[in-house]
């Protein structure tokens, strides 16, 4: 490698030397191109060097080729780290370190890069290869850039006699807390009642300098704005919200650790254009990785393909691409054996036209998001009259018709039968990916049929990346939603007519949708989420009744043309549409037997809301809400008045599952006898997904939520799980209690754990022994029954009796 | 939502069954009795008893090996069913899925359902041993193994009282705290409490250090179960703090006093709490220490008593 400065006239500049641009300067390097790799921390491959000392790096997608004239397989950081020195140190690649690109500007035929030393260069093409670690995440409030405000701490010695408020309760922001003890006064705030994302090993350290009075916490507190002061001897004051209301900390600095955003605004500065608002929307690109911007290539993690081995295998295609050598995507193989399972296609370019033809919905992607797309994707040829999936079966897959036809099933609430056809360009499955909840029809195979299935994270990074698959999937299963809340009988010109009027809105937890006492102006339909109805008495919220995604609600009023009789609340994030009065009371005196239907639901809901509200139970269904019970589909729970704290349940699961137990019995909250343990809740919109790079944690049809051997252990999940549920942890040969103990009832308290052949950390939780007959070994095992699991729609008639 | 009691698992499925098998000895008993109190363990119908109560003892002694071998199922299932396995659309048909003890009874057994029968069996067995001995007792081996299962019954009864009454009141006393917690909190009131004495008479600070330094919590098996320690130096140090309060009146003192009353005040509620979840903790658990080792006895005297009997009589 050779650091060297004289740089103009140079054909490609690729900024950032991770996985990616490192393979592309080398690719570049043997092909003699002249380039040069910018880097804006002193060493090259900034996040792995971040990574745990010792983790394992994995490489997945398993099935991938690898293609880059770097060699990577799965190992311990350092020996990765070495390896790749070793194989760039007497290479020909154009190194510039420390040195962050802060713009890109596009300019006659080419490029005008600056970087922060004040250095510019001048470059014919950009790869930009950033990854997405790099934008550090600000605090987002008034202040967040005065002096003093840092997003890093460098050197913890420099300070010393300062009060200094850390904020965030990740492993960064208590490292740093604990660091800085001793020499300040250090204050740590952290937005959760708990420190459930940091590491075990930062927690025990956080309470021991707590306990020796080292550090002062500030739990349940949010940041609202930092102001500066003058003529005091602290020049900050910290303005925060916390469960006693607002105070001000004065302090005389402010290190937020808040974890890192997508560097998007900078890309924009490039002129980069992103699909959407979302936070996770990655740039458009075309096939051959080039942006909007002409000579702007993007690859790696930053252009939403997260893990290593895709980084570099895009670094040496991107090169090759920007040469005008057409070569073969690595993953063309995977692609095509997908492509012929389907008869007559013999290549991947007439796939992905088929494609392109056949699903009017995919239409506006590109051509390397179609191959993305249907990499994820899987396709199924199933004979005619073959079962899809069933109605109530979990699912959140969603189906796509390239050839041929289904029959959907669907039973209306009044129980009868209706088959409604799908042809070619159709699709389905929709409900479930949206509302998180169980299939709502069974799907039958009609006459060659070819499908293509499509998993939930896939689906949802399209439905961000390209806002028009968005749009038409919402009207077609809006369209959908309404028919199956007011039965299938309903004409299409009537839903329609409704559709046309129907509104969508978000709730957040606890929010109100509509007040007692409000006048009675729309149907509602619960697209995701779920709600709680109660209503007062003698001046106490009672909680009457719990409704779940795809039920309606509000039509009482409507019907008895009343205002509203109770109080409706999101008892989890929740998607509602509404549906006007006027409207609906239109299409119901079209239509008498729908109109019957919902009456006689109407009455039934009286009568069962008359019952439930003696109100002795509303603290407990308040207090399960609050737990996460109203978006879980499946929730351990233990009746404390039974349970002999003899901790069974933990040991049955550790000896099932690798030698750790999968939850906690002792964590988690209590409301009189009822105890929720930290486990998980197999949320109907499990936040867990949401950033695993290799997609490794997915749901059963049976609902379960589980995590597969692709995990890489990047910790991501645990620090998206609302529950702390998540643990990352060694498999260990569990070693059972001797007869000895037995014997003598003695309870263990340590057994020596042995790690098994080294597999690294990854990321266990509960899988609610999906493959152990007979089910929940926690439940089995409790000797007194006080373990037991719930779903939400079951919890209230079990608090009746 | 709360949960019902082992006792009542399977609406009482295993008291039937007990009901049923002591019937059926006293039956037997009243058929078979000899007169005049003849050895009654050697008739046909005594052998039968005997027979029956040592089966029974296995039984009750397999509990124990049951519950540390959580439900060990070697067979593991398909995870995921493949996805176009069959067509009959009857699966389906289901709308509610509560995984709970009653379900999962099907495809493997519970504890519950194990610690049910356990009990009742044990009830049942102190009858058939009771008919099978013919109510005739001596010093000898066979009234050894006798007494032995009355001992493990009744520590059982103990047990089973124990597990249903204190649960509850362990949750009521502490809540959602951890008697680690508490223990941390103690000693952080210790601390605090040293500091607000340092600038007060020294008979304060003795009384305050005294009660840092021997305020016990555990203690002896005793100590544990009384929750009591007597002349707890907590308490004797609010008390004798209330009175000195009216005395120190000069300058800063009843401030002073006072801020250090509260924390002492708050300190023995805390260490009442620490006491109270011990001495509950030992009570639900101490009757275990006996049951199980002289049930492990029980076998060992049962084996004689067979022995004896295969060679003397
Ligand atoms: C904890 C953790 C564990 C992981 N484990 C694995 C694993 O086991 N296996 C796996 O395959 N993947 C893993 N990943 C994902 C993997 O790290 C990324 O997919 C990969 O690093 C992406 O490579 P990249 O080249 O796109 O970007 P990066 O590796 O992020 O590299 C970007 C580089 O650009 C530099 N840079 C940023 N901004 C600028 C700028 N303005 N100017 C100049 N340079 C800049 C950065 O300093 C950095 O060196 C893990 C991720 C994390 C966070
Ligand atoms: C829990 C199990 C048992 C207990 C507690 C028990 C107890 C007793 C007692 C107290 C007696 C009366 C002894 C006496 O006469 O002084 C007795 C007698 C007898 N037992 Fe058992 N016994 C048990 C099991 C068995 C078994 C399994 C057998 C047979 C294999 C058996 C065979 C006999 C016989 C034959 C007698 C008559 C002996 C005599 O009359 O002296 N017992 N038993
Ligand atoms: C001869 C009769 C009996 C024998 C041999 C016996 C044996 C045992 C054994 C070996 C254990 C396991 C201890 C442990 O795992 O720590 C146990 C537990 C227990 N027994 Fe018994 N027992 C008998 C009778 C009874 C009776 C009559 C009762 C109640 C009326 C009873 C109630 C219990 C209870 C409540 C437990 C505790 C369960 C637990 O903590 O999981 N037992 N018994
Ligand atoms: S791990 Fe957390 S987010 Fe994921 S399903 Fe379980 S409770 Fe929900
Ligand atoms: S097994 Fe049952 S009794 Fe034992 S700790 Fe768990 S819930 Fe409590």
């Amino acid at each position: 490698m050779a650091n060297q400065s004289s740089t103009e006239g140079i054909r490609i500049a690729i900024v950032g030397a991770g996985p990616g641009g490192l393979s592309a300067a080398l690719r570049a390097a043997e092909l003699g191109i002249s380039h040069v790799l910018i880097e804006a921390a002193p060493n090259i491959a900034n996040t792995i060097r971040r990574y745990q000392k010792g983790k394992l790096v994995m490489s997945e997608p398993r099935q991938l080729p690898l293609r880059s004239s770097l060699s990577f397989t799965s190992g311990i950081r350092e020996d990765l780290l070495r390896t790749w020195q070793q194989e760039l140190a007497d290479r020909d690649i154009n190194l510039l370190t420390g040195d962050p690109v802060t713009n890109i500007q596009r300019q006659h035929d080419g490029f005008l890069i600056s970087l922060s030393s004040g250095h510019h260069l001048t470059t014919e093409c950009v790869v930009l290869a950033i990854g997405l670690q790099g934008n550090v995440r600000k605090l987002g409030v008034p202040g967040e850039t005065l002096p003093n405000v840092q997003y890093q701490l460098d050197d913890p010695d420099e300070y010393r006699s300062e009060t200094i408020a850390v904020i965030g309760g990740g492993d960064a922001g208590v490292e740093n807390a604990l660091a800085l003890t001793g020499h300040n006064r250090v204050i740590l705030l952290n937005r959760q009642e708990e420190f459930t994302t940091c590491s075990e090993a930062n927690f025990q350290r956080l309470r021991d300098a707590i306990k020796a009075g080292g550090i002062e916490t500030q739990v349940n507190t949010s940041v609202v704005r930092v102001e500066a002061i003058t003529g005091s001897d602290a020049p900050l004051s910290l303005v925060v919200q916390s469960p006693q209301g607002m105070e001000r900390i004065e302090c005389h600095r402010i290190i937020a650790r808040l974890g890192a955003t997508p560097p998007r605004r900078m890309l924009e500065g490039f002129g980069i254009r992103f699909p959407s608002d979302d936070r996770a929307a990655v740039p458009q690109l075309s096939e051959r990785y080039e942006s909007n911007v002409p000579g702007l290539y993007i690859i790696g993690a930053l252009a939403g393909y997260p893990l290593i081995k895709q980084a570099l295998n895009q670094g040496y295609e991107v090169i090759e691409y920007i040469q005008g050598n057409p070569v073969e995507p690595a993953d063309q193989g995977l692609l095509l054996a997908k492509f012929l399972r389907i008869p007559d296609l013999p290549t991947v370019t007439e796939g992905i036209d088929l494609l392109r033809a056949n699903l009017p919905l995919f239409a506006p992607l590109t051509t390397l998001q179609l191959r993305e797309f249907m990499l994820d994707s899987e396709v199924l040829t199933p004979p005619s009259g073959e079962v899809i999936f069933r109605r109530n079966d979990y699912g959140n897959s969603f189906f796509s018709l390239l050839r041929g036809a289904v029959e959907i099933h669907i039973e209306g609430q009044d129980g009868k039968k209706v088959i409604i056809k799908l042809a070619q360009g159709d699709f389905f499955g929709e409900i479930g990916l949206l509302s998180g909840r169980r299939r709502s029809a069974t799907v039958v195979a009609g006459n060659e049929c070819v499908l293509v299935e499509t998993p939930r994270r896939s689906m949802l990074k399209l439905l961000d990346a390209v806002p028009g698959v968005q749009r038409k999937l919402d009207e077609v299963a809006l369209r959908r939603v309404i028919r199956g809340c007011l039965g299938a009988s309903l004409a299409e010109s009537e839903v329609a007519h409704l559709v046309q009027a129907a509104k969508s809105r978000q709730f957040a937890v606890g929010e109100v949708i509509f007040n007692e006492g409000d006048e009675s102006d729309a149907l509602y339909m619960i697209r995701k989420g779920s709600v709680t109805v109660s209503r007062k008495s003698n001046d106490k919220e009672v909680v009457a009744a719990y409704i779940s995604a795809g039920n309606y609600f509000g039509e009482m009023g409507l019907i008895s043309k009343t205002p509203r009789t109770a109080t409706v609340r999101a008892a989890a994030p929740t998607e509602v549409i509404l549906l006007e009065a006027e409207r609906f009371n239109a299409v119901l005196d079209q239509n008498p037997s729908v109109r019957r239907e919902v009456t006689s639901r109407y009455l039934e809901g009286v009568r069962s809301k008359e019952a439930s509200t003696s109100g002795k139970n509303s603290g407990l269904i308040q207090f399960l809400m609050d737990q996460g019970v109203g978006e879980a589909t499946d929730v351990l729970l233990i009746d404390y008045s039974k349970c002999i704290r003899c901790d069974n349940c933990e040991t049955a699961c550790a000896e099932l599952h690798d030698g750790t137990s999968r939850f906690s019995r002792r964590a988690g909250q209590t409301y009189e006898q009822i105890h929720v343990p930290a486990s998980c809740r197999h949320c109907e919109h499990p936040r867990c997904m949401k950033d695993c790079p290799p997609d490794a944690i997915h749901r059963s049809i049976n609902g379960e939520v589980y995590i597969t051997d692709a995990c890489i252990g990047c910790g991501n999940c645990q620090s998206n799980c609302p529950y702390g549920v998540i643990q990352m942890a060694e498999k260990t040969q569990f070693q059972r209690p001797s007869l000895l103990h037995l014997i003598f009832g003695m309870k263990i308290k340590h057994l020596p754990q042995n790690p098994l052949a080294s597999e690294g950390k990854k990321a266990v939780k509960c899988d609610m022994c999906r493959d152990i007959i007979g089910g929940s070994a926690c439940v089995r095992a409790c000797p007194t029954g006080a373990a037991f699991r719930v779903n939400p729609e079951d919890f209230l008639t079990m608090l009746d009796k | 939502m709360e949960q019902p009691s082992f006792l009542a698992y399977r609406n009482y499925r295993y008291l039937k069954i007990t009901g049923l098998v002591i019937t059926a000895a006293l039956i037997a008993y009243l058929l078979a009795r000899p007169a005049g109190g003849a050895a009654y363990g050697g008739t046909i119908f005594g052998y039968a008893l005997g027979i029956a109560s040592a089966l029974i003892v296995l039984v009750l002694t397999w509990y124990g090996i049951r519950k540390r071998r959580p439900p060990k199922v070697p067979e593991r299932r398909e995870a995921d069913r493949r996805k176009f396995a069959d067509t009959d659309a009857t699966r389906c048909q289901s709308n509610r899925r509560v995984i709970n003890a009653e379900e999962s009874w099907r495809h493997g057994t519970t504890l519950q359902g194990w610690l049910s029968m356990h009990v009742y069996l044990g009830i049942a067995l102190v009858v058939l041993t009771s008919l099978h001995a013919g109510f005739r007792v001596g010093w000898n081996i066979h009234t050894l193994a006798y007494v032995l299962v009355l001992l493990v019954c009744l520590s059982g009864l103990y047990g089973t009282y124990a597990y249903l009454r204190y649960p509850r009141l362990i949750t009521e006393n502490i809540g959602e705290e951890s008697l680690d917690d508490l223990l941390l909190k103690i000693s952080e009131a210790d601390e605090l409490a040293t500091h607000r004495a340092t600038d007060l008479p020294s008979e304060v600070k003795t009384l305050v250090s005294r009660a840092c330094r021997d305020t016990r919590l555990g203690g002896k098996f005793i100590q544990q179960i009384s929750g009591r320690q007597h002349d707890c130096p907590t308490k004797l140090a609010v008390e004798r703090l209330r009175e000195l309060g009216k005395e120190l009146v000069d300058g800063d003192q009843p401030r002073l006093i006072r801020d250090l009353y509260t924390v002492l005040l708050q300190k023995q509620r805390l260490v009442d709490m620490v006491r109270k979840e011990i001495s509950l903790n030992a009570r639900m658990r101490f009757w275990l220490y006996l049951h199980a080792p002289l049930s492990i006895a029980l076998l060992a005297a049962l084996l004689a008593h067979i022995l004896t009997i295969l060679i003397y009589w």
